[in-house]
């Protein structure tokens, strides 16, 4: 094994690129057999993989790897140890074989499938690992007698896979059932519509052997076998929408695809039972086909994303209690009152309890939007979802874990409500309008030909219903939308479905949470302002802050973090002042960092200053942590400024209000030290207002905000971490293009707006034949397809146009 | 004429047994992943040490 030689510090000006992730590398990055690597995690990794003889790894694409800085494993996943919680993740367990499936956000590329599926090379025990890319999923076959669970997840999670564990996993499995049903489903439209339009074809060009009665009759009783299934299996879900729709007294798209589809059935059957004609078999399977393809495209869903976590997903899955001063992993949910638990570093607090140890620091900025952690003292009360920072602490359970303070809030009544009920889609609205129309025109058809002709009577009512089915007008819209979610997705901006398009043209309202979605998670940087510091000083100051563990000093540390040598600068006589600061000796000066009555009284108070310095008795100035915007926030607002109006809501202190005013316009209303349920509030405020109300957020705060808006959209820096509960995912580099998805899915209901007039066009033509007494089944059996290819054609090709117009693709 | 209804009669017996054939694939879940088999094909037979000892000779 070669040695590490992060002496050799190279100081070119080209950007150095980390060979196993990808990442750009410090001046100061680690070196391993001529390769760069960004950090020692990924070194590691490395290392183990050659160990391995797993190096093609890194032949398959470049860069594949997954970055490990910053995660520390430890005890984390000490629960897997306990078989309670085995048997939930298990799928399956006896004797020497157990099977296991874990979802795994990261898997991104070719290299991961194989490095992943190579894993019995890895690890003694593994016996076989197959991955599922769709769903992010590896499965993975191993003998529990030689590995145990939790060593096959410290595996994955080494070479940088981590499984992301969750105890819900039933709703996975009904929705992996839907989407074959409905491929099956296409394939049997497909296959009766291909052999009918087979069969068929001696009807249409009048063969001679036509007039054998015998075949003619075969031919024809075939194809009414084959459109049995279309009309008895395909349909199904037609017919069931339609039902529903109508017992509550409402006419939804899926009405008149279904009278449709029954009136072309009976009157074909008629057809062939009274001899009358050939029928239109064809038509009928032909439509539902292509309504089945439409439903397909419209249906994609990001599969590796979940639009349904609530705090059950956010919170551990099991916590350490100690009984009888013995450790042991238990699953959250059997916490019970008076429990005592231990909480490390970096772990979320998953119950309200009470400090036993003597202070804490959480960072609550996730649940209630401060950026600063809180200090906590022993016997102070904490609530849950807090995350602690620094040594590990004991606590004791106050409430289980479902009646917590953080997890009431989803007692709301926001989170019960059922979704889409009050929005009411463009096609629907639409198809209202277009059932009624097309009964009078066929009533209208039927009494004026009752005086010409009472036996074409009833043949031209039953074509205008056969022909008026709004095959076109309702593929437009899957296609249209399913195109630019798709569009969407490549700007990693995740649409939970295709509503969600069209439910963001109406926002008139843009309600903006600060911390995590208009400024930085955990970016803040620090200034300092007072009498400029030379470099040895500031190698004092880091090298004090070395040693404790507060917030501020780790970030003063990171924001040092080339000059990682000046943290072995001895200090004598440190001590740290709970609630108050950090103090030691220098190289003989004494140092001093902390709070103004810290600094024995000398100094003046500073506005917004978090810390004070003092160097041998002298106040030198303050550090201030700065709330870090993301990029290009200003050019966003200005953009949107004509086009709706803003808020701001945050759970923080007012002292980012000067910033926030430079950046939003006079009339933004804005909000500080906003309780999640304050933020839920001022939603219903603005809809009662008859506002239409686009939330942001990033946290758990603002969770029953995003639910009770009209559309929620949840903004991370990492789209395979916890999001609560909403509409869309927006990666948070991409937020600055809000306006320009907002200015698309614009562009996406005027396209439907456009392919509804072609599809009226395709209306008007084909009904005036209907009523004119000439639909054959040759002429639907043209126009029928011919309507629904030209509108699919029409828009795929806008969406994809305006999108490469956009810059979008 | 009763050959063309025994011909019809084949034809669509055999394109049944596709359909059934492709209503089992869908079952048996080959549709629901298609991106990791047209990559997993590509992998090739892991060089072993010695293959890669004699490579590097050569």
């Amino acid at each position: 094994m070669g040695k590490i030689t992060s002496e050799e510090k190279k100081k070119t000006a080209k950007e150095i690129i980390c060979f196993h992730c990808g990442d750009h590398c410090r001046e100061d990055h680690v070196i391993f057999e001529e390769k760069d690597f960004c950090c020692n995690g990924c070194k590691t990794v490395y290392e183990i993989l050659k160990d391995n003889d797993l190096c093609n790894y890194y032949d398959l694409e470049n860069s594949p790897g997954i970055s490990l800085k910053s995660k520390d494993f430890g005890d984390r996943y000490n629960f897997l140890d306990n078989s309670e919680i085995q048997e939930q993740i298990l799928d399956f367990k006896d004797g020497n074989t157990a099977k296991v499936n874990f979802y795994i956000p990261v898997i991104h590329c070719s290299s991961c499938i194989w490095l992943l599926e190579n894993l019995y090379k890895l690890k003694e025990g593994i016996r076989y690992s197959r991955v599922n890319f769709t769903r992010k999923e590896v499965y993975i076959d191993f003998n529990p007698h030689e590995i145990s669970l939790k060593e096959v997840v410290m595996t994955l999670s080494t070479i940088g896979y981590e499984p992301f564990i969750s105890l819900e996993q039933e709703e996975k499995k009904t929705r992996k059932s839907i989407n074959r049903n409905l491929i099956i489903k296409i394939g049997v439209a497909g296959f009766s519509f291909g052999n009918i339009m087979l069969l068929s074809f001696p009807e249409y060009f009048g063969f001679e052997g036509i007039d054998d009665v015998l075949i003619r009759k075969f031919i024809l009783w075939l194809n009414v076998l084959l459109s049995l299934p279309v009309v008895f299996y395909c349909s199904t879900d037609y017919f069931k929408s339609a039902f529903s729709g109508l017992k509550q007294k409402y006419i939804n798209i899926d009405l008149p695809i279904s009278l449709g589809i029954i009136t072309l059935f009976l009157v074909s059957l008629i057809h062939v039972i009274f001899n009358l004609g050939p029928g239109y078999f064809d038509s009928l399977a032909g439509l539902l086909f292509f309504l089945l393809i439409g439903r397909w495209v419209q249906n994609k869903t990001y599969e590796g994303l979940s639009f349904e976590r609530d705090y059950r997903s956010y919170f551990p899955l099991a916590v350490n209690r100690l009984e009888n001063e013995k450790e042991e992993a238990v699953p959250v949910k059997n916490l019970k009152k008076s429990d005592i638990i231990r909480v490390r570093n970096g772990e979320i607090i998953p119950a309200d309890s009470i400090l036993l140890s003597k202070e804490a620091n959480i960072d609550y900025s996730f649940v209630t939007g401060e950026s600063d952690a809180v200090q906590k003292n022993k016997d102070d009360l904490i609530y849950a979802g807090g995350r602690q920072a620094g040594t590990s602490v004991l606590l004791k359970v106050q409430k289980p874990v479902s009646q917590s303070y953080l997890t009431q809030l989803w007692n709301n009544e926001a989170f019960k409500k059922e979704e889409n009920s009050e929005f009411e889609s463009l096609v629907n609205r639409i198809s209202k309008y277009f059932t009624i129309f097309v009964l009078l025109i066929a009533l209208a058809g039927l009494s004026i030909w009752l005086t010409i002709d009472i036996n074409k009577a009833w043949f031209v009512f039953t074509a205008v219903l056969i022909v008026a089915c709004p095959c076109a007008l309702s593929l437009s819209t899957p296609f249209t939308l399913g195109n630019s979610m798709n569009v969407f997705g490549r700007n990693h901006f995740y649409l939970k479905n295709t509503l969600v398009i069209e439910k963001l043209t109406h926002i008139t309202h843009i309600v903006f949470d600060k911390t995590g979605t208009l400024t930085e998670n955990y970016a803040g940087s620090i200034t300092f302002e007072g009498k400029p510091l030379n470099k040895k000083e500031s190698a004092w100051v880091t090298g004090l802050a070395a040693n404790s563990t507060h917030p501020l000093s780790r970030k003063l540390i990171k924001q040092q973090e080339g000059l990682s040598e000046l943290s072995m600068l001895e200090i004598n006589n440190y001590r740290e002042i709970r609630g108050k600061g950090i103090q030691g000796e220098v190289d003989g000066h004494q140092v001093k960092i902390g709070s103004l009555q810290f600094m024995n009284g000398e100094g003046s108070e500073k506005e917004g200053a978090n810390a004070y310095l003092s160097i041998d008795g002298e106040v030198r100035g303050t550090f201030r942590i700065n709330n870090v915007y993301r990029k290009n926030i200003r050019g966003l607002i200005r953009n949107l400024a004509n086009r709706y109006k803003f808020s701001v809501l945050s759970g923080d202190h007012e002292g980012e209000k000067e910033a926030l005013e430079k950046i939003f316009p006079d009339s933004t209303s804005m909000f500080f030290s906003q309780k999640p349920e304050d933020k839920l509030k001022y939603i219903n405020t603005l809809q009662e207002k008859g506002e239409d109300v686009l939330m942001l957020g990033d946290g758990l705060n603002d969770a029953g905000a995003l639910v009770k808006s009209n559309t929620g959209i949840a903004v991370t820096e990492d789209i395979t971490s916890f999001t609560p509960a909403s509409d869309a995912i927006l990666d948070a580099d991409r937020l600055s293009d809000l306006d320009r998805f907002l200015r698309f899915s614009e562009t996406s209901r005027n396209i439907i707006y456009l392919s509804f007039v072609i599809s009226f066009l395709y209306n008007i033509i084909g009904m005036s034949f209907a009523v004119f007494g000439k639909l054959t089944p040759i002429v639907a059996a043209i126009l029928m397809p011919a309507s629904s290819i030209s509108v699919v054609f029409f828009a795929t090709f806008a969406v994809n146009t305006m999108a490469k117009i956009r810059k979008l693709i | 004429m009763s050959v063309i209804i025994l011909l019809i009669i084949f034809s669509v017996i055999v394109a049944t047994a596709f359909l059934i054939a492709f209503i089992w694939a869908v079952r048996s879940g080959q549709f629901d992943d298609t991106k990791s088999p047209s990559v997993r094909m590509l992998f090739d037979e892991e060089p072993t040490e010695k293959d890669k000892n004699n490579q590097s000779k050569e």
